[in-house]
C-alpha cells in the first residue's frame, strides 16, 4: 500500500483525542507512513443521512476526492468506524449507481470542490496494519508482552455492517470477516494478551442515541460490559471513538444514576498495541482515557 | 400465528364468556374465547408509495416477511413492541392507524444495521424505520423526536463550517430540547476527562468549542447541499 492519506475525522479531533495520539505514534513506531488530510470535512457521521442520504454520500466522497485529487493518494485510512463505514458506503453507492455518481460529481462542480472519480480505496487502521505488515511484521517490532491480560475485543456495528459495502471482507483465509471479525484479536493475541471468548463483539452500543435516548444506550452498554466481565475480561479493547466514548460515558451513567458498578477498563487497541511496542503510556495517551486503567496495567507489569 | 393477525387479538376485540352455547351446543370451557370479526376499510392504497419517497424507504416493496429483521433487531431485544417486520407489513398494506399505535417508539431505531445486513431481499429495514419516523413528523402526528433534533443540530454545524465539534453539538442539542446544560453524569464524565488531560489538549478543545474548526475549502459547499436537499424534498413530497 505504501503511504496512505490519514483521515482522522471530527471525533479524533475532540473526544477521541487519545485515539488520534496513539494512532500517530503507533504508525510511526511501526515504520509506516501517512499524511493527514489537513482540510477535511465531516463524513456525515450517523446523523446527516437522516436529513438526506445524499448528504452523507457527498460529504464522504468529498473527503476521498480531497485525498486523490488534491494530494494524489489512492488509499484513505480512517481509524474511526463511523468515518470508515461512511466512506465505504459512499464508495459502494457511487460504484453501484450511475445516478449516485453523477449526482456526486454534479454537486462537486457546483460547489467548486474536487470531483470524486471513484479511484480511492478506504481502509480501517486495523486493515492497513494487517495488509501492510501483517502479524509477523508487527510481531518483529514488539518489545514487550501484554502478559496475559484478558481482553474482550469489541468491534461495534459500523466496522462490520452491512457486509455489502465491504468487498474485501469475507474473502477467505487472511481476510477480515464481517460476521466474526478477528483482526484485533489476532494483533493483541500476538502481543501476548489472552483474547476471551466474548459473545457481543459486534453488538450495538447505542452510539446513535447516546444523548437522545440515554436509557437505551446505557442498557446496551451495560449488556456489553457485563457480558465481557462475565466472560472474565479485564479490558474491553476498542477501535472506534464513538464506541469508546459511549462505553465510558454510559459506564459512568450506570454508576452515577443507577448504582451499577463495573470494573472492566476500556482501552483503544492502538494503546494496547503501542504498549507492546514499548511506547510509553503517556505518549499513547492512556492517562487521557476516562477509564482509568493505569492501576491494572501496572498490576499486570505492562507499564 | 401469522403476524397480520396481531391486530385482531387486541383486548377490546376478545370476548370471554363464563359459559357459551353456540347453536344449541355448550362450548363452555376451552372454547369460551371468541374474537370479534372485522372488515378492514381503513387502509391507504398510496401509503407504500409515500414511504418509498422518503430516504431509506425506497425498497420497502421488496419485503417478503421472512422476519430476519425483527429476529436480529437490537431494539426488539429491549422491547418486543419494537417490530420492524410488523411495521413493514402494515406499510405495505397501508394500515396507517395500526402503525400509529407505535408512533412513540419507531424513532428509537439505533441504526446498528443488523436488519439491513441480514435482509435477504435488500429491503434496508433500518431506512424504512427512519422513513416512517420522518413521515410522522412531517404529518405532525408526532413531535420532532430528540434524535431528529440531534440530527438537525449536527447538520447545521456541518452546513456552516464543514465540520462538527463535540461539545458545541452537545450543548446545541440540550438547548434545543430544553434540557439542563449541566447533567450530573456528564459532569462526572467531564471531571474524569479533565483529570489527566494535557494542558495543550485542553486548550485545543476549549478553542475548538469557542471557534468551531472550519474546513477552509468549504466555500459554498454547504449552500449547494442545502439547495439540493430542498429541491429533492420538493420533488418527493411537494
Amino acid at each position: 500500500m505504501g503511504k496512505v492519506a490519514y483521515y482522522p475525522g471530527c471525533a479524533l479531533e475532540g473526544s477521541g483525542g487519545p485515539y488520534d495520539k496513539s494512532t500517530r505514534v503507533l504508525v510511526k513506531a511501526l515504520g509506516l507512513d501517512m499524511e493527514t488530510i489537513s482540510d477535511y470535512n465531516c463524513c456525515g457521521a450517523m446523523e446527516v443521512k437522516n436529513i438526506h442520504p445524499m448528504l452523507q454520500t457527498y460529504l464522504s466522497s468529498r473527503v476521498m476526492a480531497l485525498a486523490s485529487q488534491e494530494m494524489g493518494y489512492d488509499a484513505v485510512m480512517a481509524p474511526c468506524n463511523g468515518c470508515y463505514h461512511n466512506l465505504k458506503k459512499a464508495e459502494y453507492e457511487t460504484a453501484t449507481s450511475e445516478k449516485a455518481m453523477q449526482t456526486v460529481q454534479d454537486l462537486a462542480r457546483k460547489a467548486d470542490d474536487p470531483v470524486y472519480q471513484g479511484d480511492v480505496r478506504t481502509l480501517h487502521l486495523l486493515e492497513w496494519l494487517m495488509e501492510d505488515l501483517g502479524i509477523e511484521g508487527i510481531k518483529q517490532k514488539m518489545k514487550k508482552s501484554l502478559n496475559g491480560i484478558k481482553i474482550a475485543n469489541y468491534y461495534g456495528c459500523m466496522y462490520t455492517r452491512p457486509r455489502q459495502i465491504f468487498p474485501e471482507k469475507d474473502q477467505g483465509e487472511g481476510s477480515e470477516s464481517s460476521y466474526k471479525p478477528h483482526f484485533m484479536d489476532d494483533l493483541l493475541g500476538a502481543a501476548g494478551a489472552v483474547n476471551i471468548d466474548f459473545p457481543l463483539k459486534t453488538a450495538c452500543c447505542g452510539g446513535a442515541h447516546t444523548l437522545s435516548d440515554s436509557d437505551t444506550s446505557t442498557q446496551l452498554v451495560l449488556n456489553i460490559i457485563q457480558a465481557a466481565e462475565d466472560a472474565g475480561a479485564e479490558v474491553i479493547a476498542t477501535e472506534c471513538p464513538t464506541c469508546h466514548s459511549g462505553l465510558e460515558m454510559h459506564q459512568i451513567r450506570a454508576e452515577t444514576e443507577f448504582g451499577i458498578k463495573s470494573s472492566v477498563k476500556v482501552i483503544y487497541f492502538t494503546q494496547l498495541l503501542g504498549l507492546a511496542l514499548g511506547l510509553s503510556p503517556r505518549k499513547l495517551g492512556v492517562h487521557e482515557n476516562i477509564s482509568d486503567s493505569i492501576g491494572l496495567l501496572k498490576e499486570k507489569g505492562i507499564v | 400465528m401469522a403476524i397480520h393477525e396481531k391486530s385482531l387479538i387486541e383486548p377490546e376485540r376478545l370476548l370471554n364468556h363464563e359459559t357459551l352455547v353456540v347453536d344449541g351446543v355448550d362450548v363452555s370451557g376451552s372454547w369460551n374465547t371468541m374474537i370479534t370479526p372485522r372488515t378492514l376499510r381503513d387502509y391507504d392504497d398510496d401509503f407504500e408509495e409515500i414511504i418509498q419517497k422518503y430516504g431509506g424507504g425506497e425498497n420497502v416493496h421488496r419485503c417478503w416477511q421472512c422476519g430476519s429483521c425483527t429476529n436480529s433487531c437490537t431494539m426488539y431485544a429491549q422491547n418486543v413492541q419494537f417490530n420492524p417486520r410488523y411495521w413493514i407489513y402494515l406499510t405495505r398494506l397501508g394500515l396507517k392507524d395500526e402503525i400509529l399505535k407505535d408512533k412513540d417508539i419507531i424513532w428509537q431505531c439505533v441504526s446498528c444495521n443488523k436488519c439491513t445486513n441480514i435482509c435477504p431481499k435488500d429491503v434496508r429495514p433500518e431506512g424504512v424505520m427512519k422513513a416512517l419516523a420522518h413521515w410522522m413528523q412531517d404529518q405532525e402526528i408526532t413531535e420532532k423526536s430528540p434524535s431528529t433534533h440531534f440530527d438537525e443540530v449536527f447538520w447545521e454545524e456541518i452546513y456552516h463550517t464543514g465540520r462538527i465539534e463535540d461539545a458545541s453539538v452537545m450543548m446545541g442539542f440540550f438547548k434545543r430540547t430544553n434540557q439542563p446544560l449541566v447533567q450530573e453524569w456528564l459532569m462526572v464524565f467531564g471531571q474524569r476527562m479533565m483529570k489527566y488531560m494535557p494542558v495543550a489538549q485542553m486548550i485545543k478543545m476549549g478553542l475548538n468549542y469557542a471557534i468551531t474548526p472550519r474546513t477552509k475549502s468549504w466555500g459554498k459547499t454547504g449552500e449547494v447541499l442545502k439547495a439540493y436537499v430542498e429541491e429533492q424534498k420538493e420533488v418527493a413530497h411537494g
